[in-house]
């Protein structure tokens, strides 16, 4: 049986008291020792911000790149061995600024990774710059007049780019969150969670109580079906994506299931000496 | 009659007019027939319009450089003679379709052959089999047997037998064409030895070499001159297990190689100048994370969008110094077709040893030139894994003090569990570690971290079982040639020429870029007199290399750099061995009237 010490790492902390991310770790865990992985088949890959120094704090292989780009090393992580559960996380600024690029491709590639953001509306490794998601007129930083530019909305942008799992959490409420990167885990295909995770530090606005008061539970509610594609659309406009649950969920087969070819046998498992006769095969094109 | 043992025969017409295809085929008979072909393909970036060339070098001995002069042109416009004319030399010929009333310009030694390539595609189907037509007479006039001809367009017709039909129809008719009105030549073709081997580019080996090193994952992002190389993985890869995604941009085909290389898979991404610009800061994060994975960079005209179709190498100091911070590389250069395939193979194995990216340094001519390859050796290919654990070993680590991933050893290699092993769990990161991998700032940690880093990649290219140069000549050379990748075959005949002429000359090929084989090269200048480095840039990157690298080297050892001199070539187009011959004759002589 595993238990929740079992993803515990002895490292001290570099979060502030209250961040919202210790929340995400805790659910994380919890996730992962529901589901029954044992450590050594769960793969992270963390991104650079705070957010992405969850990997420090999780015992498993844990993989920390270079900022914004977890999603395509998540990507050729999970194709070189099908059998590891992996997870991409990061922060807002990590993978919708940055990594923007990448989270529209991951999403038509539909590759069978989980992707958790938390989501602080601010940069916060960096001391309090604008984020993509933070709001109009958000003063920062960099932003001392008041932002400018109107947030990205990642749930719709996802829906409509034909992500096959999108789900909204709140770091204070783990037992939902952790429910729903387990879904997100079994879910075949890729699967983002974006976590309202509050930053204490350098965003005064989008605070825990804050959320508390905005956010609308899907989960709660009998009449939502998170089948509905024109539905959750029109959801998250109704209610500016101030809501947590289970937003959007669809079967679709994943990149590994329709690539010619692929194996059930992990590519990392396989022989790769080349018989002979193979060779002489893709020679014959040279003759 | 006299026989001739290497003839250059040119196709040229407007781009989009199957102008390849038509040399392709006659490189594919050319061989089977037991010649050496070198391929020369003169294109513009554009896909439709523009004048566009396919030389091809036929010769019964090795061949590996394009020629400035052409024996046999066919052209399929005016536009190919008036910008080709000048290869023409007494003896060449000219076919040329009668349909545009073909003239050359005044004083041109060639003979002009016009024949109605048009008319008689057109008579027996359609126009756009003149360039069979002209198959046809080339092999009439090349004193080729047609069945070949008639052979390969078969095969390369294979699902549409009435195109096949109509194809062969052509080549006859030109065939016969040029036996009842052409005049004889006064030269023919020397047989080939009739011993079929391979024809392909240095794209195609890489692809080869890669999968059969075991590599199962590409990614890449489509860049002239190296998509060919993504394309030949996808076109392989699945019935191997394996996969291939065309990334959205050459930052991810990098990250999702450095996830598999991660993952323990043995992971391939190809690209050029640009593409590398985008890669350093994740080449930084391999070398820091201690992530095995290849990079092959297939040079072409820079800065930035330059010359993307043309002949360049001047991405050296982008290889060799980029990304950010203090990191080692491991660069090799291969110089032929041959080459590419088995460097890519010890690319691979480099990269698991040494537990960082490997770069496979291509070029333009290189990347796209087909070559003549022998039957390529799988048996010379081994796998090596390099320093990866068992479950036990890893279980037996763990118990005793806990797994540490970045172990510092002596050889500065440290032992490497695969996700998916128990008890190996570790935190890979470019962030500096301790060995364990948790963050560390601690001063002493850094700089024994930095040094393992360093440390385990071998100063000399001799420590890693490679050959760091390839030299011919005599052993006590008054001119030394230098250089890299495919201006091999150019340099090599370059040498003959001036051998023939009185000088004594040795040519050294850098075919290891990093670690620069810094003692070879140092032996072979501090004996030469004139050094001549050969190279496709304008700042003259590897002379410059070599002038810090071995000067220092040589400095230490109390000689004199010997006089270094400079051939460079960045118009677009590859040396040819004249060019290189003449340059280097005026350097020397320069040099010695000064
Ligand atoms: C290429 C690059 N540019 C900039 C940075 C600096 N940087 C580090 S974290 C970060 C933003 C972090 O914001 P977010 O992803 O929202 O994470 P948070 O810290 O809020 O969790 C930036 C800009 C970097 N590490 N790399
Ligand atoms: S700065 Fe904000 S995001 Fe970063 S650890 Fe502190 S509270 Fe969390």
């Amino acid at each position: 049986m595993l238990k929740l010490a079992d993803f515990k790492t002895n490292e001290k902390s570099w979060w502030c008291p209250g961040c919202g991310d210790f929340g995400v770790l805790a659910a994380l865990q919890r996730a992962l020792v529901d589901l029954g992985k044992p450590p050594h088949e769960v793969a992270i890959v963390a991104g650079i911000g705070c957010s992405g120094k969850i990997g420090n704090y999780i015992n498993c292989y844990n993989f920390h790149v270079v900022h914004g780009r977890t999603l395509p090393t998540a990507m050729g992580l999970k194709l070189a061995n099908r059998r590891l559960t992996v997870i991409a996380a990061g922060g807002d600024g990590d993978g919708y600024a940055i990594g923007g690029n990448h989270f529209l491709h991951a999403i038509r590639r539909n590759v069978d990774i989980t992707y958790i953001v938390m989501d602080n509306q601010i940069y916060g490794l960096t001391k309090g710059q604008v984020s993509p998601t933070s709001g109009v007129g958000f003063v920062t930083r960099s932003s001392p007049h008041g932002n400018i530019e109107r947030p990205v909305r990642p749930l719709q942008l996802a829906i409509a780019a034909g992500a096959t799992f999108v789900a909204s959490g709140f770091s204070s409420d783990i037992k939902q969150l952790a429910s729903l990167i387990k879904q997100g885990i079994e879910h075949k295909g890729f699967a983002l969670i974006n976590v309202y995770s509050p930053c204490v530090t350098f965003n005064k606005v989008n605070t825990y109580d804050w959320f508390k008061e905005t956010l609308i539970n899907l989960d709660e509610d009998p009449n939502y079906d998170p089948t509905d594609r024109a539905a959750a659309l029109a959801k998250l406009i109704e209610t500016d994506e101030q809501v947590r649950g289970l937003v959007y969920k669809a079967e679709q087969p994943s990149f590994e299931e329709l690539f010619p070819g692929f194996r059930e046998e992990p590519i990392v498992h396989q022989d790769w000496t080349m018989p002979p006769e193979e060779f002489e095969k893709l020679l014959a094109r040279y003759r | 009659m006299r026989e001739r043992h290497l003839v250059a025969w040119r196709i040229g017409g407007e781009q989009g007019q199957g102008i390849d295809s038509t040399g392709e085929m006659l490189a594919t008979v050319c061989n089977r027939l037991g010649y050496y072909i070198y391929g020369y393909r003169h294109f513009s970036s554009r896909i439709k319009g523009g004048h566009s060339n396919y030389k091809i070098r036929i010769s019964t001995e090795p061949v590996l450089s394009t020629s400035s002069d052409t024996d046999v042109l066919v052209a399929i416009d005016q536009e190919t003679i008036d910008r080709n004319h000048h290869e023409l030399v007494p003896g060449s010929i000219v076919i040329a379709d009668a349909r545009f009333s073909p003239q050359l310009p005044e004083g041109c030694p060639a003979r002009l052959l016009p024949v109605p390539l048009t008319q008689i595609a057109q008579d027996l189907g359609d126009a756009v089999m003149r360039n069979t037509v002209s198959l046809g007479v080339s092999a009439y006039l090349l004193g080729l047997p047609l069945q070949e001809f008639e052979k390969a367009l078969q095969e390369r017709f294979a699902k549409r037998p009435e195109l096949a039909e109509k194809n062969v129809a052509v080549l006859r008719a030109g065939y016969e064409y040029a036996q009842e009105h052409l005049p004889r030549l006064e030269w023919t073709l020397a047989p080939g030895d009739g011993k079929a081997r391979l024809i392909m580019m240095g794209n195609d080996a890489v692809a080869l070499g890669a999968v059969a090193a075991g590599c199962r994952f590409c990614a890449a992002y489509p860049i002239t001159p190296a998509s060919e190389i993504m394309e030949n993985m996808m076109a392989i890869l699945p019935r191997f297990g394996g996969v291939v995604v065309q990334a959205e941009d050459e930052i991810a085909a990098i990250s999702a190689c450095i996830g598999a290389g991660f993952a323990g898979a043995r992971a391939l991404t190809a690209t050029a100048g640009p593409g590398i610009s985008l890669m350093q800061e994740a080449i930084g994060l391999a070398h820091a994370a201690e992530i095995p994975l290849v990079i092959v960079d297939t040079q072409r005209g820079g800065p930035s969008t330059g010359m993307p179709t043309k002949q360049e190498q001047s991405d050296l100091f982008a290889i060799l110094f980029g990304s950010h911070g203090d990191t080692t590389r491991i660069a090799l250069a291969p110089s032929t077709v041959e080459e590419a395939f088995y460097d890519t193979v010890t690319a691979f194995n480099l990269a698991d040893k040494y537990q960082c990216p490997v770069f496979l340094v291509s070029d333009l001519s290189l990347a796209l030139n087909k070559q003549t390859v022998e039957q390529l050796d799988l048996s010379r290919v081994t796998i090596d894994r390099g320093l990866l654990l068992t479950d036990e070993e890893i279980a037996a680590q763990a118990e005793e003090d806990g797994f540490r991933r970045y172990r510092i050893t002596e050889s500065g290699i440290s032992p490497r569990p695969l996700p998916g092993q128990p008890k190996g769990q570790y935190l890979a990161t470019g962030v500096e570690h301790n060995e364990f991998g948790k963050v560390s700032e601690d001063p002493r940690n850094r700089v024994a971290m930095m040094d393992k880093r360093w440390r385990k990649i071998p100063q000399d290219p001799r420590q890693m079982g490679l050959q760091g140069i390839k030299y011919s000549g005599p052993a006590n050379p008054d001119v030394l040639l230098v250089g890299i990748g495919s201006t091999f075959g150019p340099i090599d005949d370059a040498r003959k020429a001036l051998s023939a002429r009185g000088f004594s000359v040795g040519h050294a090929h850098v075919r290891v870029l990093a670690p620069l084989p810094v003692a070879e090269l140092s032996e072979l200048m501090a004996k030469a007199t004139h050094v001549v480095v050969v190279e496709h840039n304008q700042q003259g990157q590897l002379l410059q290399l070599i002038e810090y690298k071995v000067g220092k080297a040589l400095r230490e050892q109390g000689v004199d750099l010997p006089m270094m001199h400079s051939v460079r070539k960045y118009d677009g187009t590859p040396f040819l061995p004249a060019e290189i011959v003449a340059r280097a004759q005026e350097v020397i002589r320069y040099a010695e009237a000064s």
